[in-house]
């Protein structure tokens, strides 16, 4: 897509340099929003071919093609991948290209920041990566094996794939904060004159709420990850019953971190959601302001209900309760967003172009993502729920149909404002229909999996099991292959093919849609007057 | 066309999950409840289903009402409110999330606060405690009180290596098979302790409707109360390195007369093992014993040959420990000698100690030290070790 507005526009803007200088030293808010969602991408590919691989020896009881070792590897390392280098990096892409287009700002408020907080993200990709390269060459026994939690003492136990990934978070956390520092300081400074802050796209609602939950909790998680560190070398017994520490000190670290980065993940999401349901409806967004308020009280309500993902750990009955209730509260702000999404499709005139198509499918899916977490917050039955197969089944439906086909129906609607091309329409419904039927091939099972008993995280099951992994697999591959027609839909789309126009869609709002179809390199140079 | 391919795919689908549907020994909800927690569990989560069954069908059938009357296609002219006009429509508005509080607050939030009394309730009326042990991999059982005071053993999986690598056919019960299961009275409160040796453990038997973690330093507490006599399986939950899908749950409950008699025969079995201790044993009898506890409990990390998988678990063959002096010249045990490292352990190695009587220590540490190339040639008797705790 670059290349594209590059050669478009090197006649106005011969000031920057090109080749990969121009990559390494952009402050541009849109080349930098395009590597961000090429990194995502890249690792989106590379964590799903880990866990593609963990499917396939899941497929028959017995180990068929690794040693349980390397098993716990991928999949701890799978969730890191998916989680801080494919989700958290597209929305802070899509926030790069789109909130100064959507606020009337001329770029992002930091521009060398944003530069730095992009570059860390591929060193931090490799460390994390690097330990199963440098176990084939006989250094360490590879990555970190503690699946993405890191829960202590077996994280103390572990190798120096530990340490890579405690250094790895430490970079994607501060390249995260960095981000959202750029988004609060734009979202607060350069709106258009006129765009009060509830004047202002949703989109750029979700994001605030996201960066104040990112700089609120990423300090907690890199200060657990650092007393991990010392356990590990310098003698500290933080997480060491022997030395006055304790285990569940980690957990309640680590998860209050954990939780809001659930709504860290899905916030940017829910923002772009109501964008392309308001195109599609033609009609205008129901509940701005409900939506909003919403948004607030999901943000407040997640830093204080962390310890539901450890019911089970013996917590004291008060403790028991009161998470329990705080966590079915949330329930109710997340009920008023589902109400006006649907009431804003509700008397519109919709037609079901694919980024539509991805946001029905999408609300759907979520729905039972979120249902699932209303049991899920039932203490004395998520004893059985916790750490099986259930639990599984349910983040998957919160994350990778809230998450990432999120992204998707996000990437469809505005990859041709960025590119000036079309997408094509028949791969792209295409891609939705394998995605959305092959994602329910391979998780319903799941759920079926965890009320049997399933514990998750085991390389070899008993042979009760055996059909429902069989089915996932199934699931599985078709869903990984299915995104190999979202890449080729995308690199094409970027090459070349019809031109969009200004506005792309019959009606969409938004000031993104007043710039040419792809937007110039330097745009809003003069600020745009919202009445 | 692709869609007609996709729906005929769609349709094969349906069919497969149909087929497995109409089979009616899988499992398609928690086991049935043996205790009187699980069947509080599935209740509630039966209950929940149906719930969020509901709600999710009238949501999703007026989306697709919408889906099929609102479209362009038809000709539908969008409207363009933003949000409830009238003082009705405001009142409607509401109707749902006055619905969603009841239901989060007073139809499950109720009984839910029951049932977390009932889960926690762990002491009134518990008739025994039994402590259970997490460590790499294994169980460790232990009777606190009553005539099964004193009564320990280690539990561990029976599932041969080459049902594993898929070399031989697997038994019915591969991977939730061991050779001591925890035999339990029925219809008698057990209070159980948990704890661990090394890393977080997850004692959970899904038919008992009970999971809590077992974690090292720290004691915490769960109960059953087991209604029907029979053999329950579950699994460790909690990752704890390479061996946790590998270390099961096997719990057998006896009526209480069977349970008696079981208690008898293991008392007898621990007067022996102490006669054992105190009897002096010859080269064939610890090398034989040795082999067996061995292959039973060392061979998963040090290997069957004893070259280990360096550098987690260090070969046996040509180590220094092993080839090493274990008394100095008063009988006193040396720091980081061979018997040293097998009752105290040291980083990943076990504190055997706790897990192995002192017949099977004196047996496996003779046993190591005359096999695999090493050639100590020296025994250590099962009255050694006893002298050490």
């Amino acid at each position: 897509m670059s290349t594209a507005t590059a050669t478009h526009h090197d006649g106005h803007h011969a000031d920057h340099p090109t080749g990969i200088m121009r990559w390494l030293t952009t402050t541009n808010h849109k080349d930098i929003g395009t590597m961000y969602l090429t990194f995502s991408l890249i690792m989106f590919l590379i964590g799903g071919i880990m866990i593609l691989a963990v499917r396939a020896e899941l497929f028959q009881p017995g180990m068929q093609l690794m040693q349980p070792e390397f098993f716990n590897q991928l999949i701890g390392v799978h969730a890191l991948v998916m989680i801080f280098a494919a989700l958290m990096p597209a929305a802070t892409g899509f926030a790069n290209w789109m909130l100064p287009l959507q606020l009337g700002a001329p770029d992002m408020a930091l521009p060398r920041l944003n530069n730095w907080g992009f570059w860390l993200l591929p060193p931090a990709a490799m460390l994390l990566l690097a330990p199963f390269v440098l176990a084939l060459f006989g250094i360490g026994d590879g990555a970190v094996a503690t699946g993405w939690t890191f829960y202590a003492p077996l994280s103390v136990q572990g190798g120096i794939g530990t340490d890579f990934a405690i250094f790895a978070v430490h970079l994607l956390g501060i390249s995260s904060v960095m981000g959202s520092i750029n988004v609060l300081v734009t979202i607060f400074n350069m709106r258009a004159p006129g765009m009060t802050l509830m004047k202002m796209p949703i989109f750029a609602w979700g994001w605030m709420i996201t960066a104040f939950l990112l700089i609120a909790t990423i300090p907690v998680l890199a200060g657990g990850v650092t007393m991990l560190l010392t356990d590990r070398h310098f003698g500290t017994h933080f997480f060491d019953a022997a030395g006055g520490g304790d285990p569940i000190l980690f957990q309640h670290l680590f998860w209050f971190f954990g939780h809001p980065e659930v709504y860290i993940v899905l916030l940017p999401v829910w923002g772009l959601i109501p964008h392309i349901l308001t195109t599609f409806a033609r009609k205008p967004t129901y509940g701005y302001k409900a939506q909003v308020y919403s948004f607030w009280a999901i943000g407040i309500l997640s830093v204080v209900v962390w310890a539901h993902h450890f019911f089970t750990v013996g917590l004291p009955t008060p403790a028991l309760l009161y998470f329990m209730y705080s966590t079915m509260s949330i329930s109710l702000p997340l009920a008023v967003l589902f109400f006006c999404w649907i009431a804003t499709m509700w008397k519109g005139s919709m037609t079901f172009e694919t980024p539509m198509l991805f946001t029905v499918g999408w609300i759907i899916l979520f729905g039972i993502g979120g249902l699932t977490g209303l049991v899920l917050a039932d203490v004395a039955a998520d004893a059985q729920y916790h750490h099986s197969y259930f639990v599984v089944a349910h983040f998957h439906y919160t994350l990778f149909a809230g998450g990432i086909m999120g992204i998707m129906a996000g990437v469809y609607y505005w990859l041709p404002k960025m590119t000036g091309h079309m997408y094509s329409e028949k791969l792209g419904k295409l891609h939705f229909w394998l995605t959305a039927i092959a994602f329910n091939v391979t998780f319903i099972p799941q759920f079926f999996l965890g009320l049997a008993g399933m514990p998750r995280r085991i390389p070899d099951y008993a042979l009760q099991f055996s059909e429902f992994n069989m089915i996932s697999t199934i699931g599985a591959f078709t869903l990984g292959l299915s995104q190999l027609i979202f890449v080729y839909n995308i690199i094409r789309t970027v090459r070349g093919g019809e031109k969009a126009t200004d506005k792309v869609w019959e009606s969409p709002e938004g000031l993104e849609w007043t710039l040419p179809s792809p937007p110039p390199y330097h745009s809003f140079s003069e600020q745009p007057v919202v009445k | 066309m692709v869609f007609r391919f996709l729906q005929k795919v769609g349709m094969g689908l349906m069919l497969v999950l149909w087929s497995f549907a109409a089979r009616a020994e899988y499992a398609w909800n928690f086991p049935t409840p043996a205790t009187p927690m699980a069947a509080d569990t599935l209740h509630v989560h039966n209950k929940f289903m149906v719930i969020t069954m509901i709600i999710f069908v009238v949501v999703l059938g007026i989306m697709i009402y919408s889906i099929y009357a609102h479209r362009k296609s038809k000709g539908h002219q969008p409207a363009s409110f933003t949000g409830p006009g009238t003082k009705a429509q405001v009142f409607w508005t509401l109707v749902p999330f006055a619905i969603l509080l009841y239901i989060d607050f007073i139809l499950m939030g109720i009984p839910a606060y029951h049932s977390v009394l009932l889960m926690q309730d762990t002491k009134n009326g518990a008739e025994m405690v039994v402590k259970v042990t997490g460590s790499q991999w294994r169980w460790q059982y232990e009777y606190m009180d009553g005539d099964a005071k004193g009564i320990q053993f280690v539990s561990t999986l029976t599932t041969t290596p080459d049902q594993i690598a898929n070399q031989a056919a697997k038994n019915e019960h591969y991977l939730l098979e061991v050779d001591n299961p925890l035999v339990l009275p029925v219809n008698k409160k057990v209070r159980i302790l948990l704890t661990a040796n090394d890393v977080i453990h997850t004692w959970w038997v899904p038919a008992f409707g009970s999971a809590r973690d077992a974690i090292p330093g720290f004691l915490r507490e769960t109960w059953v109360q087991i209604e029907k006599p029979g053999t329950y399986r579950g699994q460790c939950k909690e990752l704890c390195g390479k061996g946790h899908g590998f270390m099961p749950v096997v719990v057998e409950a006896k009526p209480e007369a069977e349970y008696n008699i079981w208690v008898a025969e293991q008392k007898a079995k621990m007067s022996a093992a102490s006669a054992d201790a105190g009897k002096e044993w010859s080269q064939e009898e610890l090398m034989t014993q040795g082999k067996a506890v061995y292959e039973k409990n060392c061979a998963a990390c040090h290997q069957p040959d004893g070259k280990g998988i360096p550098p987690t678990f260090p070969a046996l063959a040509g180590s220094k420990i092993i080839n090493g002096p274990n008394f100095d010249a008063s009988g006193k045990l040396l720091a980081d000698s061979h018997v040293d490292r097998v009752f105290n352990g040291k980083n990943a190695m076990p504190a055997w100690k706790t897990m192995l009587s002192d017949a099977d220590i004196a047996a496996v540490v003779t046993y190591e030290r005359n096999s695999f190339g090493n050639t100590m040639g020296d025994l250590v008797q099962p009255s050694q070790i006893k002298a050490l705790r």
